[in-house]
């Protein structure tokens, strides 16, 4: 039964890895500060993190609203087009590795080792098209070009200010989600940290289809905010279907909400609080064809929710954010057993619950340099299966670095960082399921034009 | 009596300081403008167009139409002081909250109401006009009386007695027989407002501040004061003729005084 249990993390890390691989890195626009002969600091507190003078852009549409937002009034010659790639050096280390004792032979048995790899890389290629197609009608397509893929991570149609009012507009299409701290904006380039893993986190031994809330969707936004954006909410609905063309679950539609306030506090300058959560529903099993699943046919609906709160603290130049996460699987998805085989279901098997959250700070003396640190945990508080060891799936990374940005002007980009980066997967060690830990280090540069 | 000639010589220079000192003082209702933070903002958001000396030359204003504002020449467009005289503290931070319409220049009014004052406080420090002259008294904006037909038509009379039309056109389109060779204080072309654009007016879209715009004129523009040129009620029914030029379609565009309400609540 253990080796089975660790066989299921071992596939849970893997299909993690698998979905981390198709995150594109984040991004400013370029595209933007040519248009309106901005510099990056203008949007960003250092890109492609924004500011909140980015941020009521952004939610304005991309609009400034000083009459030079259509495309009528740019040049002929303009082309709301931007490339970004991240050419680094990296080392990448896991102190666990599954490999085979003799190298070459695959039948001398599996031992774990330690692997290291390091050298010259490329981040692939983001290939961004942003801006408005009309006055009030702005839009965004995103190819990502990695090192053996194509993939349209985001492509959407805005309708901005509608009725004459910031507090209603309408985005269809596949889209980041008004996520507490955008994952596409992370600061942080390597490997290992550059993800918000409560954002994608399962539980040990789950099949839920919904992957996190971290992946763009496809769906329906409803976004409003005030003036100053101090006051934001958005409302999505999306097919269940991790962002992915071609319906490949079913007709289920899930529910995301976000809110936040922002007030501002003497001395300090502006906090923000804010709470959210996703509703949704996943199925347990599929329509088949000789035992292959049919796409499109899932059924054995059940439940899960993911739901927190957060907050944006500024102290002069140093802010930090904190995140709080809940979350809950239906028994069924939990234990990755069909919803009409309920006798699957191993003895005292319940829906797994966790709870996790992460510190990122920032210090930013100037628009051009900026130091972070990130700390993050997620705790298992109850296991699908019994069996599992109590403390399995429990995460926790660290993170620290600095970007430079030596080019900051309104036609380009570039920046240096410098990352360290270490993950501890508690009893995620493929064979003798200890911890398993991956230390990543980065250097190299980002540049956008 | 050396030591007393140099104490002397101390005194002074820190009375000159001083004055000097308060005279660079920044206030916006009650928030104190502190130069310091402010040019952190100003490097942050302001210099790729107004420039590191804030002459108007940064790296972004030669594509931009019309240029960004010299803040050495200290003059300003949109004050509530008369033609020719400083602006206040509140104009210039409401113009950086509005922003100015047909420009480059967006609203600033997602940074915080402290950072806006830190900003004007520092802007100021780019002209000695600030340290050496004071803001002029503010014009006096008497109760508008109720628009109506007859109103707008003494304004449309007055627009074209008064020549407005020679730049802004008979029908307030803009195209008006001068409106060709028009150019600013530096020289650059500039294009007179199209009254039936609906769109924004720089300066603050409602009514009290287009008739503040009459009595100041906007200077560094060929928009004369029309302070001695016409009464009060005069200016009230150019503001009318003016307001029913507005094509009824984009009357959603026209904002409310906001960022006035602003400074008054504070």
């Amino acid at each position: 039964m253990r080796i089975g249990t660790l066989k299921t993390i071992r596939l849970q890390l893997l299909a993690l890895g698998i979905l981390l691989a198709g995150i594109p890195p984040a991004h400013g626009i370029p595209a933007f500060a040519r248009k309106y002969g901005l510099p990056c600091s203008a949007c960003h507190e250092a890109w492609p993190m924004l500011n909140n003078f980015g941020q009521t852009f952004k939610d304005n549409g991309y609009q400034l609203g000083n009459d030079r937002d259509a495309p009528i009034y740019q040049e002929p010659s303009y082309w709301p087009i931007m490339f970004r790639t991240t050419p680094v050096w990296h080392r990448e280390n896991n102190n666990r590795q599954a490999v085979d004792i003799v190298p070459g032979n695959g039948t001398s048995g599996l031992v774990e080792s330690s692997v290291t790899t390091s050298g010259f890389d490329l981040g692939g290629l983001d290939v961004i098209a942003a801006g408005t197609l009309y006055k009030n009608v702005s839009f965004f397509i995103q190819p990502f070009i990695g090192n053996s893929s194509i993939n349209l991570a985001q492509v959407w149609v805005r309708l901005d200010n509608l009725a004459g009012s910031h507090w209603l507009n309408l985005k269809l299409g596949r889209f980041e989600l008004d996520e507490p701290i955008s994952q596409e904006r992370s600061l942080i380039q390597n490997n290992t940290g550059s993800i918000y893993y409560n954002y994608l986190f399962t539980p040990p031994g789950d099949r839920n289809f919904f992957a996190g809330i971290g992946l763009p969707q496809l769906g329906v936004e409803l976004q409003g905010h005030s003036d100053d954006d101090s006051t934001r909410y958005s409302v999505a609905v999306v097919t269940d279907s991790n962002g992915s063309s071609g319906l490949p679950a079913n007709q289920a539609a899930d529910v995301y909400a976000n809110f936040n306030q922002s007030f501002v506090v003497p001395w300090f300058g502006r906090q923000q609080v804010g709470v959210y959560g996703f509703f949704g529903e996943s199925p347990t099993y599929f329509q088949t064809n000789g035992g292959t699943p049919l796409p499109g046919t899932g059924t054995g609906n059940r439940s899960f929710y993911r739901l927190g709160a957060y907050g944006h603290w500024y102290v002069d130049k140093f802010d930090f954010y904190t995140f709080y996460m809940h979350g809950y699987d239906n028994v069924f998805l939990g234990n990755g057993v069909p919803s009409n085989q309920p006798f699957n279901l191993p003895l005292g098997a319940a829906g797994p619950v966790w709870n996790g959250g992460f510190v990122e700070a920032h210090y930013n003396p100037n628009p051009r340099l900026i130091f972070l640190g990130k700390y993050e945990l997620a705790r298992m508080s109850r296991q699908a299966n019994p069996s599992i060891p109590g403390s399995a799936g429990n995460l926790d990374t660290w993170t620290a670095g600095y970007r430079w940005y030596p080019i900051m002007s309104p036609r380009a980009g570039l920046a240096w960082t410098q990352e360290y980066s270490r993950v501890i997967n508690a009893g995620a060690a493929p064979l003798s399921g200890k911890d398993d830990i991956h230390n990543s280090y980065l250097m190299g540069l980002d540049f956008d034009f | 009596m050396k030591l007393n000639r140099a104490g002397t010589a101390m005194i002074c220079l820190s009375l000159i300081w001083s004055v000097a000192g308060s005279a660079q003082e920044t206030h916006v209702g009650k928030l104190v403008g502190n130069a310091k933070r402010g040019k952190a903002l100003y490097v942050r958001y302001c210099i790729f167009c107004h420039g590191p000396y804030g002459d108007g030359r940064g790296e972004s204003a030669a594509y931009l139409d019309p240029k960004p504002r010299d803040f050495t020449k200290a003059v300003f467009k949109c004050r509530s002081t008369p033609s020719g005289s400083l602006p206040l503290d509140s104009d210039l931070y409401d113009t950086i909250s509005r922003g100015v319409h047909a420009s480059g220049m967006p609203s600033w009014k997602p940074l915080l109401r402290q950072e806006r004052v830190d900003l004007v406080a520092y802007i100021k420090t780019f002209s000695s006009a600030f340290v050496e002259e004071k803001p002029g008294t503010p014009v006096q904006i008497p109760a508008e009386p109720p628009s109506s037909p007859e109103s707008i038509q003494r304004g449309a009379d007055l627009f074209q007695s008064m020549n407005c039309w020679s730049c802004h056109g008979k029908d307030g389109r803009g195209y008006g027989p001068s409106a060709a060779t028009l150019t600013d204080s530096k020289g650059y072309p500039i294009t007179p407002f199209d009254f039936t654009s609906g769109t924004r007016f720089k300066c603050g879209d409602s009514d009290q501040e287009m008739f503040r715009d009459l009595v100041t004129g906007l200077d560094g523009t060929p928009m004369p004061s029309f302070e001695t040129a016409m009464t009060p009620d005069q200016r009230w029914d150019v503001v009318h003729y003016i307001r029913s030029l507005h094509t009824s379609k984009n009357k959603h565009t026209q904002v409310k005084p906001e960022v006035k309400n602003e400074t008054q609540g504070q």
